[in-house]
């Protein structure tokens, strides 16, 4: 499915290559709706109707969204959901770092390119060579963000009637997005090395280091994969 | 509560910043041939990581419950190409329906 979207031909405009990316953030951006609905669900009877949709605007990102909820309703500190939820992104330091050689222009146009960056709008930009379509990761950023807010609204709304979201089997969107996601990237012998590594090191981690901390040392996968001949 | 704000300031900064930080620092110099070839692995490694920690994460510790049979239904769903769409809502529907029958 990469494949041919990656095709993309990077000489073309700014706006045929947003324009594809949309499309292909189009089922992102559906998957990530009802992700974002059972967020909604799960945060307003802790912290309120208003939080969870503001969050989802501004932060806009499920795993530290998820992360520090996780921890108020653990009954832990402020400090340990915010702890929590940068752990949780620590992981955008790495992709930011791989993201800026492509990224052209001034300090500010450079920033407002890797503001819209997610995980699955950041691995499907990647040109497979090390360089990034900056314009391409935008597009697939954007429905995902309108889906991201819409569901958090709905999900904010209807909560009180949806009973229980995991007995709906919610919790499940996110690990299946990511399979989804996973799927399309490890293609060929070294990035299924990098998977195994990376999945590895996250089962093995994940007992003993704080959340997040597992999902930044899968890097060191990457690294080590990358030492192999292919 | 005002404590949530706090929270949603900080993680608003937090990840921004996190974004920002590569891009602001080392922005359109190019990398070492070296570093190229981690970038290029580097999703599908996060990505792999991702996966574990939501299947079978909780918390500080590893479990198994009904997520590992949606997450099956999604493996086996994304290897016979079904769309995104029915790979995400299906692994839902699978894992709610194992944990009627659990």
């Amino acid at each position: 499915m990469r494949r041919e979207l990656t095709a993309v031909d990077p000489r073309g405009s700014a706006s045929a290559r947003r324009t594809a990316g949309i499309k292909r953030g189009l089922p992102f951006g559906i998957a990530v709706f009802a992700i974002s609905l059972s967020f909604g669900v799960l945060a307003r009877p802790v912290i309120g109707p208003w939080a969870p949709i503001v969050m989802s605007i501004f932060v806009f990102s499920g795993a530290a969204q998820f992360g520090a909820l996780a921890v108020l309703i653990a009954g832990g500190g402020t400090a340990a959901a915010i702890a929590a939820g940068v752990l949780l992104n620590a992981r955008y330091l790495a992709m930011g770092l791989a993201l800026a050689p492509s990224l052209r222009g001034r300090a500010l146009s450079r920033a407002a390119f890797a503001m819209p960056m997610v995980d699955s709008s950041w691995a499907a930009a990647s040109r497979g060579d090390g360089t990034f379509d900056p314009w391409y990761l935008v597009g697939v950023s954007i429905p995902q963000y309108i889906g991201w807010v819409l569901g958090t609204v709905v999900g904010v709304l209807i909560g009180s009637r949806l009973g229980d979201p995991n007995a709906l089997g919610l919790d499940a969107l996110f690990p299946a997005f990511f399979i989804a996601l996973l799927f399309e990237e490890a293609r060929g012998r070294r990035r299924i090395v990098a998977a195994g590594g990376g999945a590895g090191i996250a089962l093995v981690l994940t007992p003993v280091v704080p959340a997040g901390l597992p999902i930044l040392a899968a890097a060191a996968a990457a690294v080590a994969a990358s030492r192999r001949r292919s | 509560m005002t404590a949530i704000w706090v929270v949603i300031a900080a993680l608003a900064l937090s990840t921004a910043a996190l974004k920002v930080a590569g891009p602001l620092a080392l922005g359109g110099r190019p990398l070492p041939v070296k570093a190229l070839n981690v970038v290029e692995l580097l999703a599908s490694a996060l990505l792999a990581a991702l996966v574990v920690v939501e299947t079978f994460g909780k918390g500080h510790s590893l479990t198994l419950d009904a997520r590992v049979v949606g997450a099956a239904f999604a493996a086996i769903a994304v290897w016979r190409r079904a769309p995104m769409i029915v790979v995400v809502l299906g692994a839902a529907a699978v894992t709610a329906i194992a944990r009627l029958l659990v």
